[in-house]
């Protein structure tokens, strides 16, 4: 269970996160929306221990995520970036063994590549992508490669920062549905930040709306569409009209 | 305007000045310290060396060919107005070796090496790779700067040396074909006058100047700030960074080595 207790984090006179409460059970799938510059990505960085709040306690069972037992804690996340975040420099299999050629999971190189291009075909990826670079294979299979990635070495839990952000709708679909395959075959705690709907009804079991540095609702995604929150309504349907400011 | 705003202006620079050098001595001494801890990545290490220091060998060895050369001109045609034409040999052996081997060495080395460092890191922190090592367990610093900082140091000497046996091929090429020195005669004023401590110093140098242009490459990376304009600018301040560095350290050495 990963739990926030009211944490602050402020960038100069900004003031991101003012004083957030989530809780996100073990083996839910948590979406978090919220407007773009909201810090959805900033609150996912404090867990992970990217960036450092300011005030406030994260614990990931129990365990705070200040820990000096930095390897150990992060060896339980998956975390598949908004931009792939991929590294130029290796192969595919290199990219998404990364974890299992070097540190506290390493495996043989052999071992490591058959698990690399059993996860490839697990997002649906040929072995031959195996050997390519990142800059030879498009967006969506970037995301995927990103996805096998997160998934190689079979983390409790997997962050996906903007899964379908730049896809087109049907490659977004592929990504969703891969997704949530994947979290409920792996019994994964996931949280996913989006602004895309399709990806929140897709993907979520909870959600939590992040507005104005709080959580300003948070629910069973089967309540979403039937709460009277204005924010929360003017959110998941789009509107210029309502509490949220258009222009920000 | 108060009368006082330059004032304050100056201060503000003062303070910039002495924060970065400041940020530069923790990150240099954080790179030591992780230098001597494990884990080490001896892939990235021999790929760095490789880069640093095989694909820089061709435009070290051209810089210090023309370099040698004019050295010559400038010894002979300086030394004839006291007739001293004769000491060619030994000065070029002594310039080369002593500073513009490892100068120029380190300049050619800064140019490409910093700015190619600073750029991929910093592309690498823009597009999130640098988090992305963090949630593998995989320290930036370990893997990214201490292969770099540890192949420079070591590559730099080396072409340091290859440097200096260029530009003095240099020399004696321009002082047999164009300003007629006897080829034997040339080669054994080289020697005689050349010691072991002249080559040594310059080495030591190259080592120095190597740590410092792979340091300044990965901090100003690893500093990027967002976007091209971010990368382009920590690219920039890499190459001068390491540049003035590369003068003050060798003024400092120069007094070490040679102060009477």
């Amino acid at each position: 269970m990963i739990t926030l207790t009211d944490v602050h984090k402020a960038f100069g006179r900004n003031r991101v996160l003012r004083g957030v409460n989530l809780t996100i059970p073990s083996g839910e799938s948590m979406v978090i929306i919220g407007g773009s510059g909201t810090g959805k990505s900033v609150l996912l960085k404090c867990i992970l221990g990217l960036v450092h709040p300011d005030s406030g306690t994260i614990t990931v069972d129990g365990q705070n995520a200040d820990t000096k037992a930095r390897d150990a804690f992060l060896a339980r996340f998956g975390m598949l970036f908004q931009g792939g975040a991929l590294f130029d420099s290796l192969p595919v299999w290199q990219n998404v063994a990364f974890r299992l050629l070097r540190g506290s999971l390493k495996r043989p190189k052999a071992e490591a590549r058959e698990i690399a291009i059993e996860k490839l075909r697990r997002v649906g990826l040929k072995p031959d992508t195996a050997d390519l670079y990142p800059a030879e294979l498009s967006g969506g299979m970037q995301k995927r490669v990103g996805l096998a990635r997160a998934i190689a070495a079979e983390p409790e839990i997997i962050f996906f920062d903007e899964p379908t952000t730049g896809l087109d709708p049907i490659m977004a679909g592929v990504i969703n549905e891969l997704i949530r395959e994947i979290v409920t075959e792996m019994g994964a705690t996931a949280m996913t930040i989006t602004h895309d709907m399709t990806s929140v009804r897709a993907i979520a079991d909870r959600v939590a709306m992040l507005h104005d540095g709080v959580i300003q609702w948070t629910g069973p995604i089967g309540e979403m569409d039937r709460v009277s929150d204005p924010y929360v309504q003017q959110f998941i349907h789009g509107r210029a009209e309502g509490p949220i400011e258009a222009v920000r | 305007m108060s009368p006082l705003a330059p004032l304050a202006g100056i201060g503000r620079l003062v303070l910039l000045g002495l924060s970065t050098l400041g940020r530069i001595a923790i990150f240099a001494g954080e790179t030591i310290s992780h230098l001597v801890r494990p884990p080490f990545y001896p892939k990235e290490f021999l790929q760095a060396l490789m880069q640093i220091g095989w694909f820089s060998l061709p435009v070290v060895g051209m810089t210090a060919l023309f370099t040698g050369g004019a050295l010559a001109l400038q010894i002979y045609a300086g030394g004839a107005r006291f007739s001293a034409e004769a000491v060619v040999p030994s000065i070029v052996a002594i310039g080369m070796v002593r500073e513009l081997g490892p100068v120029l060495g380190g300049l050619m080395v800064a140019a490409r090496v910093a700015s190619s460092i600073a750029a991929e890191i910093g592309t690498m922190k823009v597009t999130e790779q640098i988090d992305a090592l963090v949630t593998l367990s995989t320290h930036p610093m370990k893997y990214l700067t201490v292969p770099r900082v540890l192949a420079a140091t070591l590559a730099v000497p080396v072409l340091v040396a290859v440097g200096d046996s260029i530009g003095i091929f240099g020399g004696y090429l321009v002082g047999v074909n164009r300003l007629g020195f006897n080829p034997a005669a040339y080669l054994r004023n080289t020697r005689e006058f050349l010691e072991v401590w002249d080559v040594v110093s310059g080495l030591w140098k190259g080592a120095a100047f190597g740590f410092i242009v792979a340091l300044m490459g990965c901090y100003y990376g690893m500093h990027s700030a967002r976007g091209a304009q971010g990368v382009g600018r920590a690219t920039k301040s890499a190459v001068v960074a390491a540049s003035v560095l590369i003068f003050a350290a060798n003024y400092l050495l120069t007094e070490v080595f040679f102060a009477a």
